[in-house]
């Protein structure tokens, strides 16, 4: 046989037309729906006379516009409670099952999904959201899709797609401590750039993603979409299974055991070509900080903001001043010396468990620097109360930080959390695009260590010489 | 959907790299639930200041290109989000084409799905065409996708590839969802073959 990849062998998988000179037609196992991207899907259903093919395989939650706070109160936002109400109705219309945001399952689509193990190895999973990507952590290929797709999956279960090429991203060794996964995907960008994906379906492999937590992974393929790559995927193991054993959707007893045992034979073949293959070693990772406009403009926290005269290409140089302009910045200055205003730890890249525990040993017993707003955002309502259950809420209210409730908050400013014009953050998110936390805002990409740290000190700091 | 053959109009230059989808239309817009109003947002915090005024030195504010119907800008073009509001708002303004030397995975598949036509061209043919938008008055190019050829009143000429399927169904005017339908004993039977 064949050696194959995994992404080859779960595409393989899920061909239902092949055909010379077009797009496979692939079977979607789990349609993942939120409120931003499906509005104008379901007016295409209706309008069409059409209906969800597969309801038991949609899922639907609020998450981008909801309030991380006083939802007992009427929204302020009339256009966004006219968004939910929109989704509300189209859910009971077509039959679909939805976490809206009083339910205790509601939460990031992408930290849910996993949580409730509606992810698993093997699956094809959409989702209007491009960072969908998250999902390949469980093993599974997962992508984003514009709301025409949205509207094509909930009325076949089927997307047509034109096959990536692979590549392989392997990173060996051991992370130095402070390092963490938010660390090695932005280090990834600023190496391979926001284009250096693009076309390609990424396997992350190696001893530093075997050895990763799961909320780790699930980091490391969500921003994967920064470096262009619709997906990017770790190949399941025992820590995956352990993760998912005993999860509300995943099953049980001996169907668990048969499900184990087809999950085992998806990672990669010995002797399976990547078309591209990217090799870094652990070493090269460092406590990263992020100091544009795009992900991939990142820098060592112990670096220097570059300066335009820095560029050999005059496009570049033009960008770059802009990039600074916007941002605030001179150019030359020291990440260190940055000062923050507003702290956000949260997003689908960085709001699990694991993340509320790095930030809150690092805040544990002090005190958020009085020029500094901190912003402390679960990624669900299960996540929210395993935090309370080991009194990280605590911690973090001590410390004069805010501690919300579940949804997308400041990551993109299309709730009510948002930097304001000139308003300065450390964030845990995923784009620090202009405008990105609100119109004017300037953001930079951290790790939750990092942002808390940030939010103490109330500049950047390294956080190996934490104590 | 519209089928897009050729198409023939003004070249509005947006010299920029890396334009993400949250600058061709930020997500405070995506809350509307219909599929309208996105062509004024479009660009829209980088086009207006703070009181709504235009920005007098933004390209879609200057007289000399108001009108234009190909939008040529800078590599990873559409880069970022998901968003399908991003093609909406590019179209919705009157454009008909984008031109880039890439774009972002997504976004590029987003804009097939609605007519609008995404063509790669290398950074050198970007560069002519920005160029000559930038120094010409009404500097109009023919986009014909059915040549897969660009080409303007002043000898430039350049071909370019699209993805054939995608081609197919633009020419044709061929929406997804009708051609799946016709696949439905195909997935009938994986479900069967996968329950």
């Amino acid at each position: 046989m064949v050696p194959k990849t995994m992404f080859e062998k779960i595409w393989d998988s899920h061909v239902v037309s092949d055909e010379p000179g077009k797009p496979s037609l692939l079977y979607v196992d789990l349609h993942l729906v939120h409120e931003i991207t499906s509005a104008q899907a379901f007016d295409g259903l209706r309008m069409n006379r059409r209906t969800v093919r597969r309801t038991d395989k949609t899922v639907v939650v609020a998450d981008h516009n909801v309030p991380t706070k006083d939802r007992d109160k009427p929204l302020e936002d009339e256009i966004a409670k006219a968004q939910l109400d929109a989704l509300a109705k189209n859910t009971s219309e077509f039959g679909l099952k939805y976490f809206d945001m009083f339910s205790k399952k509601q939460g990031i689509v992408h930290v849910i999904g996993p949580e409730q193990g509606w992810t698993r190895p093997g699956m094809i999973i959409v989702c209007g959201d491009s960072h969908t990507s998250t999902h390949g952590a469980m093993g599974s290929m997962a992508f984003g899709i514009g709301t025409s797709e949205v509207e094509h999956v909930l009325a076949t279960q089927c997307i047509w797609q034109a096959k990536p090429r692979t590549m392989e991203i392997r990173v060996e060794g051991t992370l130095a401590a402070g390092v963490t996964p938010k660390d090695v995907a932005l280090g990834i960008i600023g190496k391979i750039g926001t284009s250096g994906g693009i076309g390609h379906a990424i396997e992350y492999t190696g001893s530093v993603f075997r050895d990763m937590s799961m909320e780790g992974r699930m980091t490391v393929c969500n921003l994967s979409i920064e470096a262009g790559a619709r997906t990017g995927m770790v190949a399941p193991d025992e820590k995956t299974f352990e993760y998912l054993k005993g999860r509300e959707q995943c099953p049980k007893g001996a169907e668990w055991d048969k499900a184990v045992e087809r999950w085992k034979k998806l990672p990669t073949d010995k002797g399976a070509r990547f078309d591209k293959v990217i090799e870094i070693p652990a070493s090269e990772f460092v406590p990263f900080v992020t100091w544009g406009t795009n992900p991939a403009q990142v820098a060592p926290v112990t670096g220097r903001v570059p300066k335009p005269e820095d560029y050999a290409n005059a496009q570049d140089r033009l960008a770059v001043e802009k990039t600074l302009k916007y941002m605030g910045l001179q150019g030359g200055e020291r990440i260190q010396d940055i000062r923050i205003d507003t702290v956000f730890v949260g997003s689908c890249t960085n709001s699990r468990i694991e993340d509320m525990r790095a930030a809150a040993k690092v805040v544990k017993g002090r005190k958020v620097a009085p020029t500094v707003r901190a912003l402390i955002v679960p990624g669900s309502w299960q996540v929210k109360q395993q935090a309370e259950a080991e009194g990280l809420d605590r911690i973090f209210l001590e410390a004069g930080m805010e501690w919300r409730d579940a949804g997308c908050s400041m990551c993109l400013a299309m709730n009510p959390d948002r930097l304001a014009p000139g308003e300065r953050s450390a964030s845990t998110s995923n784009r620090n695009f202009e405008g990105r936390q609100g119109p004017g805002g300037r953001t930079h990409l951290v790790s939750p260590a990092m942002a808390a740290a940030a939010a103490i000190a109330g500049h950047f700091v390294d956080i190996r010489d934490w104590k | 959907m519209e089928a897009f053959k050729k198409h023939t109009g003004k070249v509005v230059p947006y010299d920029m790299p890396n334009v993400d989808t949250d600058q061709i239309i930020p997500a405070r817009f995506l809350k509307k639930i219909d599929r309208v109003g996105f062509g004024e947002l479009l660009f829209n915090d980088v086009r207006y200041n703070a009181d709504g005024s235009p920005k007098k030195d933004f390209v879609l504010n200057q007289p000399k290109y108001a009108g234009g119907s190909v939008l040529v800008s800078g590599p990873q073009f559409g880069i970022g989000s998901s968003r399908e509001h991003a093609p909406w708002a590019i179209q919705q303004y009157g454009f008909k084409v984008v031109i880039a030397p890439s774009f972002g995975d997504i976004f590029r598949s987003n804009c097939f799905q609605n007519s609008l036509l995404p063509v790669q061209l290398s950074e050198r043919d970007v560069q002519t065409l920005i160029q000559r938008a930038q120094e010409l008055t009404d500097y109009e190019i023919t986009v014909d996708l059915e040549a897969q050829e660009i080409h303007d009143s002043a000898g430039f000429s350049v071909k370019f590839e699209v993805d054939p399927y995608r081609r197919d169904c633009l020419l044709r005017g061929l929406d997804d969802i009708g051609l799946t339908l016709e696949k439905t004993s195909a997935i009938d039977a994986y479900e069967k073959a996968h329950a």
